[in-house]
């Protein structure tokens, strides 16, 4: 099964109902993809499809309708992606471990909305679960990058 | 069919401790000549000048072995030494190192007592130096306790200066000039003419030469980097999917394992099949493990599946089978055969009683999971005569222990790759995961196995926070609290957990009552007593053990008196507070929040609460609003003092952080048991706070605090006390149980 991730195509042969997250970390070792719940209860394992974010844990491989981004595809600490360098200007991280799907929602949300406002924050990214309580520098970097990216 | 066996307690760990504890007696201080564990590994042209710092002529390695759990603590040690080495830590290679005697935490064993932090006594501080060396002795590389940052700042530092200064005499050896004459910049010792020359360069020259030991630590007004704004060492990785987890370690030729565990924790197997799962795609064997079962695979899904197809017939444990009878075990417990500690009793609490109106309340804190949201998991590679691991730990020196007992192969040939954690708030102090994963790959020699836990069984085969009650009677009199007997009952911390990773100290279980004795209150009739209910599910520690729910009882049932005063509930804390500290973060409090003078509006309610956890006095305000939708948390104000502040950037994230865990936690979460089986096995049911619940922080360190302390835990334990507290200014209704939402729906 061919699989477009990050720009580069690769034939897969994994069963077809593999959720598209064990594809990505345990076929293709993508690993900014983290499994978390595999229930679509925390957001860990957010990527993009077509421009979309979806949770990987929740698609299966031969579901797949696009070429897919994760966050490597998005920025690469040489090149860092707008969002990136917001989230490390606002020093987000603790463990880090839920911040791929939580940037990669955030990417989602200033596609749709280039100026959200908090009510908008909240109601995009609600769904990413983040046990350190990273929150307030989540949305203080949801704000910095969304100015950046309108003055860019 | 399988082989049926009983699963039996661990107990070999005292025994290994006690043993490594006899060869590493006294020997680990870095100002003294010391068995250097880098030593055993350089290369020709390499120094190790002290356990903490490494320098070879192609770089400099920092050894930072606490444990990043997502608190900061790698970076944190990093600049510590960096501040005196004269280096930008971003140009080091960081490495937890191998687990060593060197690296014994004393800190969090000496907190580990029936003393409160703030008393500064001989009894005290003599029984908090024995306790130094029985963590010296027995090797304990605990990362926990919020003690990282106390135990090894002066260590650190230390170790920088002797680093720094033995690299000048290298210099000096080299060039003929004195020391005294050199300086040191970025890395390089430098001449008096302005000549450069690399640590790197002097690598050879400093192996050779004596470590200069007698050094002293600049003062804080000299650094550089310590106490001011830097960024975090992994927060270019954690912000690009770069961060490599103990979950994401990948080999070629790795096979995955799941693990299917009897639902009821401790309990056995009386037979099983592995046929189903045996005839399922790209599954390998299946093994028998502590607790139950594991599947070997192709990858973690084709295992997860397989696991779920197992057929088991388990055998119950032998204690209480559901949450009501829990309860009532805990209930049961509140009975002189029961009482463990009274390590306070001031006054005469019973005759100040007598004949007053005596005003009571019981309390109830349920079972917590940790759910760090890294699944735990494991990679293990057992070949001929040596064990590799490649895991997050806080126990690396149980974990490496631990590897004998499964194989036979010696501690001294284990190899730990001690990775960061995806969080871990107290579960990675115990090693069931790592002894699964080292059982299965030693089922496979000469393969890598990484073992992960599904989230399902790491819902359910938590060690969790343990169920906790507690009965407060008191009285008041003139405006003023007169009286506070509080009861505190549940299964004993110290006797569950220390029993498996460490030794069951002696005396009470301080634990037991840790947030309720040992606040630094002056009332006149002031009594606390534990009662150590008996055994049930292990329990674990989970941010601020005790405390977590020891000060939501202890603050709410204060408040009622406060309240039944009719007196000021910052103003009388203050009035009722004998020590500086805890006086200083509580006017902090109220002047930040505008206590005494804010009009907030109606359906509206304010709380507070105070706690002295870890050495550190934090209070919390907090301002919620009543809505269509439910209750919000608007604004928290957080007031705390831990001494000087190294890592300010990251100080505020653990203040802000751990306030968000106690109260997510406080609002939403709970364990509860049927047929000994966990209810809740993921994220629908355990939700916690999320961001749009999420208010707005407002946070202040004093700074003024004599000792150093860290600020992993403090602020977890006011925020649940004062968030009930807030609640019952909103709405008049007293939140004696939490989670606080089988009350009032949270917006």
């Amino acid at each position: 099964m061919l699989l477009t991730v990050n720009g580069n195509s690769h034939d897969v042969d994994l069963p077809s109902d593999m959720p598209l997250l064990w594809v990505l970390r345990d076929g293709l070792n993508v690993t900014s993809v983290k499994y978390g719940c595999g229930i679509a209860q925390c957001g860990a394992c957010t990527v993009h499809i077509g421009g979309d974010a979806v949770r990987s844990c929740q698609v299966t491989l031969g579901d797949v309708w696009g070429d897919v981004t994760t966050l490597e595809g998005l920025g690469t600490p040489d090149a860092l992606h707008v969002i990136q360098a917001a989230w490390i200007e606002h020093q987000v991280a603790q463990c880090g471990y839920c911040q791929s799907g939580q940037i990669m929602q955030a990417a989602d949300l200033l596609a749709r909305i280039p100026e959200p406002s908090d009510d908008d924050i909240d109601a995009a990214m609600s769904g990413n679960l983040c046990r350190c309580g990273t929150y307030p520098r989540i949305r203080a970097a949801v704000h910095s990058a969304a100015r950046a990216m309108r003055e860019a | 069919m399988g082989r049926v066996r009983t699963i039996a307690r661990r107990s070999f760990l005292i025994g290994s401790a006690a043993i490594v504890g006899g060869v590493a007696f006294g020997a680990y201080f870095v100002t003294r000549p010391t068995p250097n564990p880098l030593l055993g590994d350089l290369g020709e042209g390499e120094a190790a000048l002290t356990p903490f710092v490494k320098i070879t002529p192609d770089g400099i390695t920092l050894i930072v072995p606490r444990a990043d759990v997502g608190q900061g603590i790698a970076s944190t040690q990093a600049m510590l030494i960096a501040e005196e080495l004269d280096i930008d830590p971003s140009t080091a290679t960081l490495d937890p190192g191998q687990p060593h005697p060197a690296y014994f935490n004393g800190t969090v064993a000496a907190d580990g007592l029936s003393f409160p932090g703030w008393d500064e006594g001989f009894v005290a501080e003599t029984v908090r130096d024995l306790m130094m060396n029985v963590a010296r002795l027995s090797g304990s590389q605990f990362t926990g306790g919020s003690s990282s940052t106390a135990d090894l700042h002066e260590t650190l530092r230390r170790a920088g200066a002797t680093a720094r200064e033995t690299l000048k005499a290298a210099a000096a050896a080299r060039t003929g000039l004195s020391s005294a004459d050199l300086r040191t910049e970025n890395g390089h010792v430098v001449l008096p003419d302005g000549t450069l020359i690399a640590y790197t360069e002097l690598a050879a020259e400093a192996a050779a030469t004596e470590p200069v030991t007698d050094v002293a630590l600049r003062p804080a007004s000299d650094w550089t980097r310590l106490g001011k704004p830097y960024q975090r060492l992994d927060i270019v990785a954690k912000s690009t999917g770069t961060q490599s987890y103990g979950i994401d370690v990948a080999f070629p030729g790795m096979l995955h394992a799941a693990v299917r565990a009897n639902p009821g924790r401790g309990g056995s197997m009386a037979s099983y099949s592995p046929d189903a799962a045996l005839a399922m795609q790209g599954v390998r064997s299946v093994v028998e493990v502590d607790e139950g079962l594991a599947v070997i695979a192709d990858n973690t899904w084709f295992a997860f599946k397989a696991a779920e197809a197992l057929q088991v017939d388990w055998l119950p444990p032998d204690y209480p089978a559901s949450s009501a009878e829990m309860w009532q075990a805990l209930s049961d417990a509140h009975a002189d055969e029961f009482r463990n500690s009274r390590l306070r009793d001031d006054g005469d609490v019973e005759a100040a009683l007598n004949g007053a109106t005596v005003i009571e309340a019981e309390y109830r804190a349920p079972f917590l999971a940790h759910a760090a949201l890294e699944p735990l998991s494991a990679t293990v590679l057992v070949e001929d005569d040596s064990v590799t691991i490649w895991t997050a730990t806080q126990v690396p020196h149980v974990v490496r222990d631990a590897v004998a007992d499964v194989t036979g192969i010696e501690a001294g040939n284990v190899i730990l790759h001690a990775l960061p954690a995806g969080g871990s708030f107290g579960r990675r102090l115990d090693h069931d995961y790592v002894v699964q994963a080292i059982q299965i790959a030693a089922s496979m020699p000469g393969r890598p196995i990484k073992t992960t836990w599904s989230r399902e069984e790491d819902m359910t085969h938590d060690f969790p926070r343990p169920l906790h009650m507690a009965r407060g009677r008191g009285t008041v009199a003139d405006g003023r609290v007169l009286a506070c007997d509080l009861d505190t009952i549940s299964p004993s911390l110290v006797g569950s957990w220390f029993g498996r990773v460490f030794i069951v100290p002696p005396g009470p279980d301080a634990m037991l009552v840790w947030g309720a004795f040992d606040q630094p209150y002056a009332i006149p009739n002031y009594r606390v007593t534990g009662y150590a209910a008996p055994p049930m599910m292990p329990v674990g520690s989970w941010r601020s053990p005790g405390a977590c729910s020891n000060t939501f009882f202890h603050e709410s049932f204060l408040s009622e008196l406060i309240h039944a005063a009719g007196a000021d509930p910052l103003e009388e804390r203050l009035r009722l507070i004998d020590h500086a500290d805890s006086r200083r973060v509580l006017e902090a409090v109220g002047e930040m929040s505008n206590w005494a003078g804010a009009d907030i509006g109606p359906e509206r309610g304010r709380g507070i609460a105070f706690a002295y956890t870890h050495g550190v006095p934090v209070a919390e305000v907090i301002d919620v609003t009543m809505t269509d939708r439910g209750l919000r948390i608007d604004e928290v104000w957080i007031a705390a003092d831990c001494g000087t502040v190294f890592d300010p950037v990251n100080a505020e994230a653990q203040l802000t952080g751990a306030a968000i865990f106690g109260l997510g936690h406080a609002m939403n979460c709970e364990l509860t048991y049927e047929n000994h089986a966990v209810q809740q096995t993921n994220f629908d049911a355990f939700e916690g706070m999320r961001l749009h619940q999420t208010p707005r922080f407002h946070t202040q360190l004093l700074g003024l605090a004599e000792r150093v302390r860290g600020l992993g835990e403090p602020a977890t334990a006011p925020a649940a006390p004062a968030l009930a507290d807030a609640i019952f200014a909103a709405t008049g209704q007293r939140l004696r149980e939490m989670p606080f939402n089988r009350s009032v729906d949270f917006a």
